[in-house]
């Protein structure tokens, strides 16, 4: 034996050239399969027959009109948030903060609701709550952003800890200043005027939503900043030499970002619940990092991403009645799906190359 | 005075939870890999933890032991935290994808599984799972002899808390040694620090990347397992859960990445966690209040980001995924 073919180790990896994006999305498409066929494991662990509890959660979410449009209903929130998060990730800015940042958007909100409700037309209490829950959000997105363009802060956990901050602002004000019959916890409902109102019915949020994919994917491809978050996100240094503000940037992106989950606190709060409490973000903010990185940031991708995970939350809460299988089976298949988008880039990225023995042999 | 010392020895049963979720994640990020999957790890271990005693008594009945089954929720809950770290490990040490999006799916999947677990359990049992008053008892003993708790003032301090403490704090000793006076320990941190060079120095850098975040994962999963069995009384609450694993991954920046710092830095730690239901501030309404921790965890990583003295700073390669043809 030759001491080369020793050294050749028996797996090997080496960068891909270019993919087509056909295959790639073909690698994509069947690593989200995987992940399904994984997600059967803990059904089958618990005694259930997998096939069974799909199409149960199929027929819990879409398979009559009222069980869709609860689905579209959860999908709204996740989409818009979704797209907040998108130009984050794309700079390579961990926000997990949108649960936090939802939240203070429906704070802002739900004060013009409860104390200016009767006093400015309709249309314009909702305007009114549209900007300051945009703004609100913004703002308390800036702040880690402020910390990490100076001091280059860790992002992660600050915008993290911004979540459990804002949270309990909101459980501070469900028991305090702003309770409405005294002893109850609770926020009083909101009166009409500053209710979305209803299209195809389904509260206009979805309208709102889409609206927003459309600008956002604008905003991404076509404009230079965008293009300049795609170079922070490429390499730091690169923008640093090509003369941009980074720090700028960022706290720009950031606030951009928190405005629009801002946006969709406003819609969960004037459209979906009519008040505020604590959990009013309902882990939308983690569920949306899924939503955003399964569709590679890509905003038309996120309609259908979103809408496969709101099926999959909605129907396992019917899955929970029906088949007593604990309704965190969405989790887990959601942390699965993640698992294999992630694993497959991979693929994408790299060849495995074996050893071939007969070949070298011979040379 | 008896109020300091019931405020320390609660801390020091909440800042265990967190001392298990801090050393772990050390451990962990000592070689580069930024685990942000701590708090899905740590609902894992307190699910399967909880199960194994759980199981164990079910299958000993009146036999049952204490000591084996704290052993066997601690071992239990090890291997929960192992299986999530390795599937951590293998997306971002083979597959090399990004350690933070890992780290947040793992989150998501952990939570789940441990939700999963916790409810499957609670079904299937007929609606409620709790161990017997006895091996209750069992995890939430001192382990010290009365006269020595009985000490004035430092009794209670220091020889009043359950078996976890100690072994935490042997842990942290132990790791301490084992990063500071070893050569494997050497060779760990050159990895986190430079893995291109270790690389060159010939050391195996696949295998100290797996190892140090699969064991580091195991023994952030006991710190669930402990807040389970002692803190929630045997009983499956996620609630009090939620967000411990974060906060220990900050710690982990405010102890400087050092075991020894880990162990006041939990404490104090716990110490704000509990706060609020020992030490009432007038004016300051308890849902406010019982926010400070986190506010601390704010101001203290700003605090730390601002200082950059040299030796403060986080193993230089971590987040980073190694390439070794990538140059």
């Amino acid at each position: 034996m030759s001491s080369t073919e020793n050294r050749t180790p028996l797996i090997r990896l080496a960068k891909r050239s270019e993919m087509s994006p056909r295959k790639i999305w073909a690698i994509r498409v069947c690593s989200i399969i995987v992940a399904l066929i994984l997600g059967c494991i803990p059904m089958m662990l618990t005694g259930n027959n997998p096939v069974e509890a799909y199409g149960v959660i199929i027929q819990g979410s879409v398979s009559r009109p009222v069980y869709l449009k609860q689905t579209i209903r959860i999908a709204i929130p996740l989409l818009g948030c979704a797209l907040a998060i998108a130009p984050c990730f794309k700079m390579r800015f961990w926000n997990i903060g949108a649960e936090g940042q939802i939240t203070m958007g429906a704070v802002a909100a739900t004060y013009f609701a409860l104390f200016w409700a009767g006093k400015v037309p309709h249309v314009m209490l909702l305007a009114i709550m549209f900007i300051t829950g945009a703004i609100a959000g913004g703002l308390w997105a800036l702040i880690p952003a402020f910390f990490k363009a100076k001091w280059n802060t860790n992002e992660t956990l600050f915008t993290l800890m911004m979540n459990y901050i804002a949270i309990g602002i909101v459980a501070w004000l469900q028991g305090g200043p702003w309770e409405g019959r005294k002893g109850s916890q609770l926020i009083p409902m909101f009166s009409n005027e500053a209710r979305l109102p209803q299209v195809f019915g389904v509260h206009c949020g979805w309208i709102i939503v889409l609206i927003l994919v459309v600008l956002m994917h604008i905003y991404m491809t076509r404009t230079k900043q965008g293009y300049e978050i795609a170079v922070i996100g490429d390499s730091v240094n690169t923008a640093r030499y090509a003369g941009m503000n980074v720090g700028w940037i960022m706290m720009r992106t950031m606030f951009i970002s928190g405005a629009i989950c801002g946006i969709v606190g406003f819609i969960v709060v004037s459209g979906a619940n009519f008040t505020l409490y604590k959990g009013v973000a309902n882990g939308v903010g983690f569920t949306s990092i899924t939503v955003a990185w399964l569709s590679q940031l890509n905003s038309f991708a996120m309609i259908a991403i979103s809408f496969i995970l709101a099926i999959l939350e909605k129907g396992a809460t019917t899955l929970q009645t029906r088949m007593q299988v604990p309704a965190s089976i969405a989790d887990i298949i959601t942390g699965i799906l993640l698992f294999c988008m992630l694993s497959c880039e991979f693929f994408i990225n790299y060849t495995v190359i074996f050893r071939h023995k007969k070949k070298e042999a011979k040379s | 005075m008896t109020t300091i010392i019931t405020l320390i020895t609660a801390a020091v049963t909440f800042g265990t939870v967190l001392m298990y979720g801090t050393l772990g994640e050390i451990l962990t990020e000592k070689s580069g890999n930024l685990n942000l999957g701590v708090e899905g790890i740590m609902y894992m271990g307190g699910a399967f933890g909880l199960a194994g005693a759980f199981y164990y008594e079910k299958a000993a009945g009146a036999a049952a032991s204490g000591p084996l089954a704290i052993a066997i929720a601690i071992l239990s809950a090890f291997a929960a935290g192992m299986v999530a770290s390795a599937i951590y490990s293998f997306i971002t040490i083979t597959l090399r994808a990004n350690q933070n999006v890992t780290g947040l799916a793992l989150s998501i999947f952990g939570t789940g599984i441990g939700q999963f677990v916790g409810e499957y359990m609670r079904v299937s049992e007929g609606g409620y799972v709790a161990l017997s008053n006895g091996l209750k008892n069992a995890f939430s003993a001192r382990i010290f002899p009365d006269f020595m708790v009985n000490i004035p003032i430092a009794g209670r301090i220091l020889f009043s808390h359950t078996v976890f403490f100690y072994l935490a704090v042997v842990i942290a000793i132990l790791m301490y040694v084992f990063l500071s006076k070893t050569r494997y320990g050497m060779y760990l941190t050159a990895v986190g620090e430079s893995p291109a060079t270790s690389d060159a120095a010939g050391i195996n850098i696949t295998k100290y990347k797996y190892l140090a975040t699969t064991i580091g994962g195991g023994i952030s999963a006991i710190g669930g397992m402990v807040y389970i069995m002692t803190t929630a009384g045997c009983v499956w609450n996620h609630e009090g859960l939620s967000g411990v694993g974060w906060l220990a991954v900050a710690l982990v920046i405010f102890c400087m990445w050092r075991p020894l710092n880990a162990i006041w830095g939990s404490v104090l730690f716990g110490a704000m966690m509990i706060m609020y239901l020992r030490v009432s501030i007038p004016f300051i309404p308890t849902e406010l209040y019982k926010i400070l921790p986190y506010i601390v965890t704010v101001i203290v990583l700003v605090l730390t980001s601002m200082r950059n003295s040299r030796d403060k700073q986080p193993p230089a390669s971590l987040g980073l995924n190694y390439f070794r043809e990538e140059r």
